[in-house]
Formats: structure tokens, C-alpha cells, sequence
């Protein structure tokens, strides 16, 4: 090899070996972040639900309910509406919809999260409050989960606006896993006298379920980490409550919010751990999602 | 066999072999080249020829997992030597591939100059570049439009631009991979009769497939074909109008004749 | 039902933009993008230090993601089979995963804890940390994407790997990796978690890294959750101008998508 070859494959090493130390230096870094917490609590942690900076007292149960919850809800409003999309662009769309309504829902997935959370805080909780949240309370209020004082921010709003976040993430692989289900497939359905809906749903889409629960697994993940959106419009209250109009809090957002005004090291060291917990949750789920896609569409994707 | 002496030899192998992995695609050839003379390389599909062609200029070292034993002697010496640069033994021995590959981002002038220049100045550099597009029958066709894209050339063109690309390194040895396998009959007559006059200044090894080609174009032809095991072997190779009226090897006879392949 | 959800998927999309437009555009002046703001009560002022801060982070975080992106993304096309390889694509997938403000963590345990000062860098950092996984897995397949026979071309010629490399196989994959970069920086315009506490935004005009600084989506952030309406009529100003900029970076990146699409159909 030439000196000029040996210079450039080492520049090329080099480049590679600081992307890779970079990515191994980011958990530990978390790890030993996190250290004087997971010391001092150990796995109760987990299922502790004090968040008492003041006494140096810290469980992350509240925010484990809270981000769970408001991802739940997030991933079944979004898996309805985005399959349900998917079906409609990958199947029933004529050209001249269909490529304007992708490119529609595929700009949801740019605004920023700060703008999310902006509407949601202005328009969405307000509705909420004023309207969707009697009129659930009117229908489902005997049950716990609609129970309850109407805020508007609350773990509901957390929900509605996780799941608009992470519907064009369901909808854009959704629509490329059934897309790429080969036509014999539908023809065998229609050969057979069905209307193109129910080859929709009886044939297309449980061929594609793998594929599609593998978009919504990588659409949870997101969810699970979305920060700013959530801390604007989630009420900020570390308190396990069963009704869905109570405030709440998350993992993210505690971080958000309190990581600055964290004094103690210990508290810092509790932020960090739930970072670190949060790296762990969404490194399980994402490479979930990912074998569940890869199986069914065996190349790369988002 | 040979239908090359001593000191006519620019090029020539010694029991060479090529691997893609475990796989041999050539065994053991012995061939030797003539000086500025065109030789072709012909055999049904999967014979081995191309890969032949890409140990010549060290080319098929590239591909995963693939390697050759033997030797490759060029003005006698090998270039699978372990202090030889594969850089330079490629400037000496240029390539002509068999869809054209024109480097898409550079201009048709650009592209031409592309070998790098070799300490010569602009001007130099540029009279060359003006030399290859002569030698290539593309001066006339591209010369008010140098700095424009080469892709806009039809593939006929293209392939003489590549000609021309390798030919201003002034290599010594110009190897042509099925050079207009690509190219409608008009655009491949051109380059058949270019490369005639080529070979006043180079030794050509073309491999090609069609057998008519080999017959029209060069003055020696080797032919090659593979064994039960896929491995591609030299059956025969002599002077282009021998081979074709008097072949030795019953194979070549049925291979001519079109008995097969 | 499917058209239903469809549109109503594609409807919420219009109805945030509506809004985002109707409230924010009364905010959006001259003045609004090149003042610093105002102390609470007295009007006017705007978002100025906050502009300039977003285009200082920004610019900082992709001067160091393009190098790191780019060698890597040429590691994987090259050398691409193997254990080494194959353990780079899962660490660049691991690192898509990661929530932004547990890379804020990263950015804050790294660039802000040791020097007790948040600073602008480390915002940069973050963001840079954000882009690579695209840029490395867009400019792996942008240079794979190169025809092989362009680059044995280049080789047979005599050019050394790096010459071959630099000057015909990145320039013929460069629209394709210049849409990554495009999309990777829309990706970051617009985060905000990790700022918090690694910028940290400031009140005034700053251009020296190693301080805090202003940034928009953290300012749009801060004005949004404040209890005073005129700094909230702001935050609708300040989120218009992120997604007029998040909107032209997408559409640029697809124009630029649909130039490499037709530089490799020869």
C-alpha cells in the first residue's frame, strides 16, 4: 500500500474508531452517572414511588406509570389511525391523493417537538378541558379512568399528542411492509369473490402483521423518549393516579424539568440514572422493532 | 502452442490461476503476448476469460475474496512480486471495461486527464488529453463540447472516451474487456477499426465473445474454455488465421465451427 | 374508514400548521428576528440572539458530524462484510434509539460537569451526536450506490484508493449524501431537550461557544410555558420560524433527493 493509501485508510480507521467510542463512551458515561443513585437505592428504585428531593428520597414509579400510560395510549391511537392509513395509501389511494397524503403525514414527522407541545399546551389541553374530557366523563365516568378533575394537561393530552407525533413513524412503514406483500396474494383474495376491503383486512394485513407490529414497536420507542412535547402538556406531578385527566409526569420530563435545579448529587445522580433507564428501555424496544421489520422487509430502514 | 517468441513478449503468464474464494475460475495458464499485436481472448460464457483479463492489471485482487497463484510477467517481471506497487503495474497496463464508465461527475476533457497527469504541466497534460481523444476518433465529435458532461455522449461515444482515458496514461499494454458488447454495430465497426491503429503504439488483449470480432480484429486469438469443474483452462492459442481455418485442438474445431457455445 | 383516518392523520397536520401560522405570523416582524428580548411588560423585542444561536450551534454540530459521519459511512462502504463492520451498524442503531435528553446527559456529563459551565459546544455536541446515525447509514448507501465499475474505472486507471475514493466515488454520491446532511440538520433544528442543560439560553447576543447561548426551540420552550401572554404570543412567532426552516430543509432535501435519483439513472 502507498504511503498516500496507508495515510487515508488510517484517517478512515480513525473516524470509525471515535463514531464507535463516542457511542460506548454515552453509556458509560450514564453508568457511572448513575452510580451513587443505583448505589444508594438499588432495584427498589424501580418500584418506589417518593420523588422527595428534599429528603434525598427518589423512586421512579410515578414516572414509569406516567411514561408508560401516556406511550399506551399513544401507540393504540396511533396504530389505529396510522394502519388504518397505511391500508388506505398502500392499497386504495389513486396517485393523485395518495402521493400528497404521504407527503402530508411524512411533514408531521418534521415539526419539531417544541411545536407540538406549543399547540397542545394553547389548543389541545384546552379542548380537552372543555370539551373531549366532559363528554368522555359523560360516557365512560364511572370508570376510574375517567374520573376525576378535568386540568386539561394531564396524562390524555400527554397521549393524544404522543400519538400524533408518532403516527407518520406507524403510517410511512406500515404502508411500505404492506406495499411490498406481493400481488398473488391480493388476486387469490379478489379470484375468490371478495371486495377489496375485506382482502384488506382478512388477507393483506395479517400478512403484514409482523412487519406492522415491528412499526409500531420502533413508533413506541420514540414515544417512550419524546421529552418536550410531553413535559409541556403533561402537567409535571409525580403522583400514580388512575384517572387519564390527572396530571403526571415522565421519564423524560423530570429530567427536563428538574435537571437543572438539582442540587444534591444524589438528585442529579437519580436523573441520570433514569436517563440511563431510558437508554436501556428504548435499546430493547428499538432492536425489537427492528428484527420484527428486518424478518419481513430483510433490508434496511428508518 | 505458443505463438510468441522470446523477445516479441511484452506480457505473459507462468501457470496462472485465479480463486474467488475456494472456487478456481482459471487453472494453470501459460500464455505469452506479442508485442503490439492484438490479441483476442474467446470461449463460450464462464470460461474464464474475463477473469484472466482482470489479473493482468491486478484488477480481480479487488473483488472479495479472491486471489491468484502464478505469476504474471510484464517486460519479465512479475508484478505479483511483493515489493510491486499494484498502482503502478496499472498505470502500465490500462483497462477498458465493458459497459462504458465514464467518470460521471468530471468533464469529457476532465475525464481524460483523470490518470493524473505524471509531472507533466497543464499544457502538457492537455496536449495529451488531446492526443487520446484523436487516437480515440472522438476529437472531431467532442471538441466544442470539453467541458461539458460525458454522460450526454451516446454509449458509442462513451466507450471511445473511456478508450481515450486509458490510452493518455500511454500505457504499455491496453486490455479491452468485450469492449463493445454494449454498443449497437455501427458504434462497435468504429472501435473495431480503432483498434488496429491502436496497436501501432499498444499491445491489445481483448476478450470477446463474438467470435466474428476476434476473427476480423485480431492477429492472434487464444481460446479458453472450463473443465467438468468449472475451472476455465487455454485450450489453444496461435495466429488469428490459423486458428480459425486449421485449429488444433478438436474443442477450438467445435467451438469454431459452432458446434457448440 | 381507512380514507378517514388517512385524512385525519394528514388534517392534524394542516390544523397544527394553521394554527402555528394564524397565531404566529402577527409576531413575526423584522424587529422579532433581530432584537433580543425584552425584559417582561416592556413590548416588543424578539428572538434575534436566539436565531443566531440556533445557526451557531447548528453550524457547530455538523462541521463535527460531517467528518466522523463521513469516514465512517466509507469504513461501511468499503470494507463492509464482517464482525467489525456489522458491530459499527448496531452501535449507529443503538445510538438512532437513544432518547435526545439522555444524549443531553451524555453532552452535560462530558463538555459541562468537568468545566462547570454550559456552554454552546456542548449543545453542539449533543446535535452532533443526533446526526451521525443518519449521515453514517445515508453515506454508507449513497457510496454502495456508486456502480462498482465507476470505481474499478478509477483504479485501473492507477489512482490510489484515496484518490479514487475522494475524487470520483464521493463527488458521484454527493447529491444522495447532501440530502442526508439536509435531513440530519432538519432532525436537530427544532430539539430542544438537550439544550436545557447544555446551552442553557441567554438574554443576549453571544458568538463564543464555550458560553451559553440563546437557541429558538429552547426560547419558543421557555416563552411557551411563562405565564405572560405577550412572551407566549412569542413562542407562536418564534414556532413559525422553525417550521418555515424545518420545512425548507425537507424540501430541499427532496429536490435534492430526486437530483440523485436521476444522476444514477444513465
Amino acid at each position: 500500500m502507498s504511503p498516500v493509501d496507508r495515510g487515508f485508510a488510517a484517517i478512515v480507521y480513525g473516524g470509525s474508531i471515535l463514531f464507535a467510542l463516542l457511542i460506548v463512551g454515552l453509556f458509560v458515561e450514564l453508568v457511572l452517572g448513575s452510580w451513587p443513585s443505583i448505589a444508594a437505592f438499588g432495584p427498589s428504585f424501580i418500584w418506589k414511588s417518593a420523588w422527595d428531593p428534599s429528603t434525598s428520597k427518589f423512586g421512579a414509579l410515578p414516572m414509569i406509570y406516567g411514561t408508560v400510560v401516556t406511550s399506551f395510549i399513544a401507540i393504540v391511537l396511533a396504530a389505529f389511525v396510522g394502519i388504518m392509513a397505511a391500508v388506505f395509501l398502500a392499497d386504495f389511494a389513486p396517485r393523485w391523493l395518495g402521493t400528497p397524503l404521504s407527503f402530508l403525514i411524512e411533514l408531521l414527522a418534521a415539526v419539531p417537538s417544541v411545536v407540538y407541545g406549543l399547540w397542545g399546551l394553547f389548543v389541545l389541553a384546552p379542548f380537552v378541558r372543555t370539551a373531549i374530557g366532559p363528554a368522555l366523563q359523560h360516557a365512560l365516568g364511572w370508570t376510574p379512568l375517567f374520573s376525576g378533575p378535568i386540568y386539561g394537561v394531564g396524562l390524555l393530552t400527554g397521549g393524544i399528542i404522543l400519538a400524533l407525533m408518532i403516527v407518520p413513524t406507524v403510517t410511512a412503514i406500515s404502508r411500505d411492509v404492506i406495499a411490498a406483500i406481493p400481488r398473488d396474494l391480493r388476486e387469490a383474495s379478489t379470484a375468490l369473490g371478495t371486495t377489496k376491503w375485506e382482502t384488506a383486512m382478512r388477507v393483506v394485513l395479517p400478512a403484514a402483521r409482523i412487519g406492522i407490529f415491528g412499526a409500531c414497536v420502533l413508533a413506541l420507542g420514540r414515544a417512550l423518549g419524546e421529552t418536550i412535547a410531553v413535559t409541556m402538556v403533561i402537567g409535571n406531578r409525580p403522583e400514580i393516579s388512575a384517572s387519564l385527566f390527572a396530571p403526571s409526569y415522565t421519564l423524560a420530563s423530570v429530567i427536563a424539568n428538574e435537571f437543572t435545579e438539582a442540587t444534591t448529587s444524589i438528585y442529579i445522580s437519580a436523573l441520570i440514572e433514569l436517563g440511563l433507564i431510558l437508554f436501556f428501555v428504548s435499546m430493547i424496544v428499538n432492536g425489537l422493532a427492528r428484527l420484527m421489520i428486518w424478518s419481513v422487509r430483510g433490508s434496511e430502514l428508518t | 502452442m505458443s505463438a510468441v517468441s522470446g523477445t516479441e513478449e511484452i506480457l505473459a503468464t507462468d501457470n496462472l490461476s485465479a480463486y474467488y474464494g475456494p472456487r478456481k475460475a482459471v487453472g494453470n495458464v501459460s500464455m505469452a503476448f506479442r508485442r503490439k499485436a492484438v490479441t483476442a481472448l474467446i470461449g463460450p460464457s464462464g470460461c474464464g476469460k474475463t477473469t484472466l483479463l482482470r489479473c493482468f492489471n491486478r484488477i480481480h485482487e479487488l473483488s472479495f475474496d479472491a486471489r491468484v497463484e502464478g505469476r504474471v510477467l510484464l517486460e519479465s517481471q512479475d508484478i505479483y512480486a511483493g515489493d510491486v506497487d499494484p498502482m503502478a503495474i496499472r498505470r502500465r497496463i490500462g483497462m477498458v471495461f465493458q459497459r462504458p464508465n465514464p467518470f460521471p461527475t468530471l468533464s469529457i476533457m476532465d475525464n481524460t486527464m483523470a490518470y493524473g497527469g505524471r509531472g507533466l504541466n497543464s499544457r502538457q497534460r492537455i496536449e495529451t488529453a488531446e492526443r487520446a481523444l484523436h487516437a480515440a476518433a472522438l476529437w472531431d465529435e467532442v471538441k466544442d463540447k470539453l467541458r461539458s458532461s460525458p454522460l450526454r455522449l451516446s454509449g458509442g461515444q462513451q466507450q471511445r472516451l473511456c478508450i481515450a482515458r486509458a490510452v493518455a496514461a500511454e500505457p504499455e499494454v491496453l486490455l479491452m474487456d468485450e469492449p463493445t458488447a454494449s454498443l449497437d454495430p455501427i458504434a462497435t465497426a468504429v472501435i473495431e477499426e480503432l483498434m488496429s491503429s491502436l496497436a501501432e503504439k499498444f499491445t491489445i488483449v481483448a476478450v470477446t465473445h463474438n467470435m466474428q470480432q476476434a476473427a476480423r480484429v485480431s492477429d492472434v486469438t487464444a481460446f479458453m474454455l472450463a473443465d467438468e469443474t468449472g475451472t476455465g483452462r487455454l485450450i489453444e492459442v496461435d495466429d488469428t488465421a490459423k486458428l480459425f481455418t486449421k485449429p488444433s485442438d478438436r474443442r477450438t474445431e467445435d467451438y469454431i465451427t459452432g458446434r457448440f457455445g | 374508514m381507512a380514507l378517514g383516518c388517512a385524512a385525519l392523520a394528514a388534517g392534524a397536520l394542516l390544523i397544527i400548521l394553521g394554527y402555528v401560522v394564524v397565531q404566529g405570523i402577527g409576531a413575526v416582524n423584522w424587529t422579532f428576528l433581530t432584537q433580543l428580548p425584552h425584559p417582561v411588560g416592556v413590548p416588543g423585542g424578539g428572538v434575534g440572539n436566539g436565531i443566531l444561536g440556533s445557526l451557531i450551534i447548528i453550524g457547530i454540530a455538523t462541521a463535527m458530524a460531517i467528518p466522523i459521519g463521513l469516514l465512517t459511512g466509507i469504513y461501511l462502504a468499503l470494507f463492509g462484510r464482517g464482525p467489525v463492520p456489522e458491530a459499527l451498524r448496531f452501535l449507529s442503531d443503538v445510538l438512532s434509539g437513544v432518547p435526545s435528553i439522555a444524549i443531553g446527559l451524555f453532552a452535560y456529563a462530558v463538555l459541562v460537569a468537568p468545566f462547570k459551565h454550559f456552554s454552546a459546544f456542548s449543545a453542539s455536541f449533543a446535535f452532533m451526536m443526533l446526526m451521525l446515525p443518519l449521515l453514517v447509514r445515508t453515506s454508507e448507501q449513497a457510496i454502495r450506490s456508486v456502480p462498482q465499475t465507476v470505481r474499478e474505472g478509477a483504479l485501473a486507471l492507477g489512482m490510489s484508493n484515496f484518490r479514487a475514493t475522494v475524487r470520483i466515488v464521493i463527488p458521484t454520491a454527493m447529491p444522495a449524501i447532501i440530502t442526508a446532511l439536509l435531513l440530519a440538520i432538519a432532525r436537530v433544528t427544532g430539539e430542544t431537550a438537550p439544550l436545557l442543560f447544555t446551552a442553557f439560553g441567554s438574554q443576549f447576543w453571544e458568538t463564543n461557544p464555550s458560553n451559553p447561548m440563546a437557541e429558538l426551540s429552547l426560547q419558543v420552550f421557555t416563552y411557551a410555558i411563562s405565564p405572560y401572554p405577550s412572551w407566549q404570543a412569542q413562542a407562536w412567532g418564534g414556532a413559525l420560524v422553525l417550521i418555515v426552516a424545518v420545512f425548507v430543509l425537507s424540501l430541499g432535501a427532496r429536490l435534492m433527493l430526486s437530483r440523485a435519483m436521476r444522476g444514477l439513472n444513465r
